[in-house]
């Protein structure tokens, strides 16, 4: 579905109601539950998360528990926010996260299935609150390129050819939201560690850690339980950066051409 | 009187590096027993624990995002100025530490902005060797692009995404610092005050966000990298969680603030729509090389904007500055949308937009697209459809940005605009050294006051952020660490790390037992009325007035009707806003304080009081060539001291655009 579902030009705002199923849990050690509100009078005019600080306003005014869910930036770059909607990570609209999600997006009466991040990988802190901290621990094994403060040459030292480092930006572009991972019926991080890896691969600078960065990422991927890639492409599909599943066919040869050259 | 420590041996263009030659040194085996606290993780802060931990010191880094990668300098959009000289059109690190002085309204320090361009061309060749991919020509070198009306093009970028990829180049050299273990990182953890001991800053009290616990860390200093304060205002274009309160807490402990109500509003951002909206979403300055601003003549019209006749709108700021029109500096575009609004002719539902039309440029691009295909009488709508093509290349993505956030077309139809909080130039006090009044006590990035004067210009937030980092405290924080060599660390049970760590319980005790009726998002909105009208784009001496006496009205309900659900004890947003929106609250009385002594309009300040008989601001060298820093003397009291600014090299001149 596109933002502008074929309104042309000006668009005329409404309010609607919609019944809201949220997954409610108190913390990672209990069990958490749907629980159903009703949020009334929504202009669609509104972010899905500005739905629900009107929702968390009322509860609250109401003597009642607010929903807790992770948000900081609201315009799409931060990749803090992290619900299903409706069985879709970040819900309906493509290549938008759930903060630039807009309430037009529904329908009067609808009902919205709120859920968070499905993972072993992540678990539960609180309702649609997740740990990703898996994801730091991944970038420590080798997302990076080891170079002091202080000891780099000119910038403009070793060039770099244009098409590469428009790919390398391409793959840079993830936010770290873990949407890749959601949609996974395998809960694979594949889409995250190829991002980083080609991001780096793709250029001089990265070059000379290039072979251990690629096996290093992928033995930490694995221990921290995230699943096997099946090349179904959900991660791709779901992705709000439009991470290509390409990335993930790179991280494959540069993982075997690490493990047959490696002399580490 | 205040130090700011600036070396006076050696000529402006000379200090730095005579800084970095006489500074005192640590060695290896002495840094590996000193231990660093590192508050926020932005460009600030994420440069700051990576370059000190390659050095060897022990570094603790918080963050209260769930990772650090989260910053806020991440949704920078433009691009990082250095005086690279890559294109060979005159740029240097004079005209760079120029601009900077003159864009801020000649209310900024010398010897501060000078060390800024003389590092910057570092800052890039840095960031390109961590990977970070810039944008680059066919010959395989970085591209440039012209930024903020200067006359070089000395600014790098990476798409729109610039602090984004230089925040994650950051992030992961500090990520490969953890891996080495001389950094330890603590995400989702909140300072919530400093611990002092014999007069030094030793340590913070945290707030562990998601078991509720209070912790205490010991640091031979505390480097606080937490950005900006616009939030104060409710409506920024900050992020929901960026605050005060590190830097609040600081200035109660004896830090003192310096221009406090230093604030730049962005002219060029979309609109509120109700009482609803959560923040607001930046739109790129570079829309006005081509919209053009207008609004109705007639007041309240409700017309739809393609049904009002080209002879019934109002192209307000061609009208009022025919010399630069839509293209004035970014004070003066948003000041003249607030008084067209102010005055009854706002756009859109709330009547709080102007028009940013477009329709012109896609004629006209179409017209030369034509000309350059030899279609000779080609029909308007071929021309139209032609330029709609040029626009899109150019402005694509924000024109699709616009559209997923109003629902609206912007070929078809006007985009609505209005200016919005974006910056805070003010910040803690710091000397030249990069330390606040607090010994062993440092504020790095936007955090601090240093660098911006009273305006910043685009593409130097990024600048300032990883020259503090990678490059100056590396140097400065030596000075004051070579006399720390034989502080050994001091235990966590220390009775001023109990005081203090009670002070904070006590505190969030006395927040949860209010037990009263309003939400903390309530009591944030009414303040960021307050400031938004008195305090905001346009102040006089009379409406200042009245924001202090509302603001300490304010604080009174606060104190006795507010309402946290939940418990201390675990993960409770409510509670953590709640602290936040007590220092927000504070914060603004002195914003409002410090705008009332300021009798003068300077950069994004303007007092109504001080205005040529056009309208424009009147800058008073004579009475306010100075740093207001302010100290903390208890429950609104403070005491104003002045820095004297001395213009050695740049001398003042008055910015004018018509």
């Amino acid at each position: 579905m596109t933002p502008l579902g074929g309104t042309g030009g000006f668009m005329e705002h409404k309010n609607i109601n919609v019944k809201l199923k949220v997954w409610k849990q108190k913390n990672s050690q209990t069990a958490g539950r749907f629980e159903t509100y009703e949020a009334k009078n929504i202009s669609t005019e509104m972010s899905f998360l500005e739905m629900f600080d009107v929702l968390n306003e009322e509860l609250i005014s109401d003597g009642k528990e607010p929903i807790t869910f992770d948000h900081d930036c609201r315009e799409g770059i931060c990749g803090t926010c992290s619900m299903y909607i409706n069985g879709r990570p970040h819900g309906p609209w493509h290549a938008t996260t759930t903060c630039q999600l807009h309430m037009r997006a529904f329908n009067d009466g609808e009902t919205i299935v709120v859920e968070p991040w499905r993972a072993n990988a992540f678990p539960v802190i609180k309702d649609l609150m997740v740990d990703r901290t898996a994801f730091e621990r991944i970038i420590q094994a080798g997302g990076f390129i080891s170079v002091n403060t202080g000891n780099a040459v000119d910038a403009n030292a070793i060039p770099v050819d244009k098409d590469k480092a428009d790919a390398s930006f391409a793959a840079a572009a993830c936010i770290g939201c873990g949407a890749c991972v959601a949609a996974c019926k395998n809960s694979s991080a594949m889409l995250f560690v190829s991002a980083k890896v080609t991001h780096l691969a793709l250029l001089p600078q990265g070059e000379p850690e290039r072979r251990t960065r690629a096996l290093n990422m992928v033995a930490q991927m694995d221990k921290e339980g995230f699943g096997g890639c099946t090349n179904t492409g959900a991660c791709e599909a779901v992705c709000p950066k439009e991470i290509s599943i390409d990335n993930i066919a790179r991280l494959n040869k540069e993982y075997l051409a690490a493990g047959l050259l490696s002399e580490k | 009187m205040l130090d700011a420590k600036i070396p006076q041996e050696v000529p402006l263009d000379n200090k730095w590096t005579y800084y970095k030659g006489h500074c005192k040194l640590v060695n290896p085996a002495n840094k590996r027993r000193l231990e660093v606290i590192v508050v926020g993780t932005g460009l600030a802060g994420a440069s700051a624990a990576a370059a000190l931990g390659e050095l060897g010191y022990q570094v603790k880094a918080f963050c209260f995002q769930d990772s650090p990668r989260r910053a806020h300098s991440i949704a920078a959009q433009g691009g990082i100025n250095a005086a690279k000289n890559y294109q060979n059109d005159g740029d240097s690190v004079f005209r760079l530490f120029y601009d900077t002085i003159k864009g801020g309204d000649y209310r900024a320090r010398e010897a501060n902005v000078h060390r800024l361009a003389e590092v910057s061309t570092n800052i890039i060749d840095q960031c390109v060797a961590q990977g970070v991919p810039f944008a680059r020509e066919y010959g395989g070198l970085l591209s440039n692009r012209s930024f903020g009306g200067t006359q070089v093009q000395r600014t790098f970028y990476a798409a729109g995404q610039t602090g984004q990829q230089l925040l994650i180049g950051a992030y992961q050299a500090m990520e490969r610092q953890v891996a080495l273990g001389n950094v330890k990182m603590y995400s989702r953890h909140e300072m919530l005050d400093v611990v002092m001991i014999d007069g030094k800053a030793r340590g913070i009290i945290c707030r562990n966000l998601v078991t509720g616990k209070l912790e205490r860390f010991f640091g031979h200093a505390v480097l606080l990298c937490t950005g900006g304060y616009g939030n104060v205002f409710y409506l920024s274009t900050n992020a929901m969680g960026c605050n005060v309160t590190a830097i609040w807490k600081a200035h109660k402990k004896g830090a003192w603030f310096g221009n406090p109500c230093f604030t730049q509003i962005h002219p060029t951002c979309i609109p509120v729509t109700g009482d609803h909206q959560s923040k607001l979403t930046l739109m790129s300055e570079s829309l006005r090389n081509d919209g053009r601003i207008w609004v109705p003549k007639k007041q309240g019209d409700n017309r739809k904007p393609n049904e009002i006749p080209e002879e019934e709108r109002d192209y307000y700021l061609e009208r009022r500055y025919p010399a630069f029109g839509n293209l004035v500096p970014r004070d003066v575009a948003s000041r003249a949308a607030k008084e067209r609004c102010d005055a009854g002719y706002g756009v859109g539902t709330s009547k709080q937009a102007v028009y940013l039309d477009y329709a012109d440029a896609i004629k006209r691009y179409g017209k030369i697209e034509a000309g350059k295909q030899a279609m000779e009488n080609a029909d308007e709508a071929t021309i139209i459809l032609l330029g709609k093509e040029v626009v899109k290349e150019k402005y694509g993505n924000l024109f699709d940005m616009y559209e997923k956030i109003t629902g609206e077309n912007p070929y078809e139809v006007p985009m609505r605009i209005y200016p919005a909080v974006h910056y805070t130039m003010g910040g803690l006090w710091v000397d030249y050294e990069l330390m606040t009044t607090v010994p062993g006590l440092y504020c790095l990035g936007e955090a601090n006051f240093s660098d911006h004067g009273a305006n910043r210009l685009g593409a130097s937030a990024l600048m300032q952020g990883l020259a503090d980092g990678y490059f100056v405290i590396p140097y400065t924080m030596g000075n004051y660490m070579s006399a720390e060599i034989r502080t050994k660390a001091i235990s966590t049970d220390h009775p001023a790390f109990e005081e203090t760590e009670k002070a904070v319980a006590d505190r969030i005790n006395q927040l949860m037992n209010i037990k009263g009726k309003q939400t903390v998002e309530s009591f944030h909105k009414r303040l960021g009325k307050i400031m938004w009208n008195k305090c905001g784009m346009a102040r006089n001496a009379e409406g200042l007035k009245q924001a202090i006496s509302e603001i300490q009205q304010l604080k009174k309900d606060f104190w006795s009707d507010l309402r946290i659900p939940g418990e201390i004890n675990e993960m409770n947003p409510e509670l953590d806003k709640a602290g936040r929106v007590a220092d927000f609250i504070e914060l603004g009385e002195l914003m409002c304080m410090d705008a009332l002594q300021r009798n003068e309009s300077c950069g994004g300040h303007f007092r109504e009081e001080s205005q040529t008989p056009e309208g424009e601001a009147d800058r008073k060298d004579d009475e306010f060539a100075y740093v207001s820093s302010w100290e903390f003397k208890g429950e609104n009291q403070w005491e104003l001291h002045k820095e004297e600014l001395k213009f050695e090299v740049a001398k003042p001149s008055k910015r004018s655009y018509k």
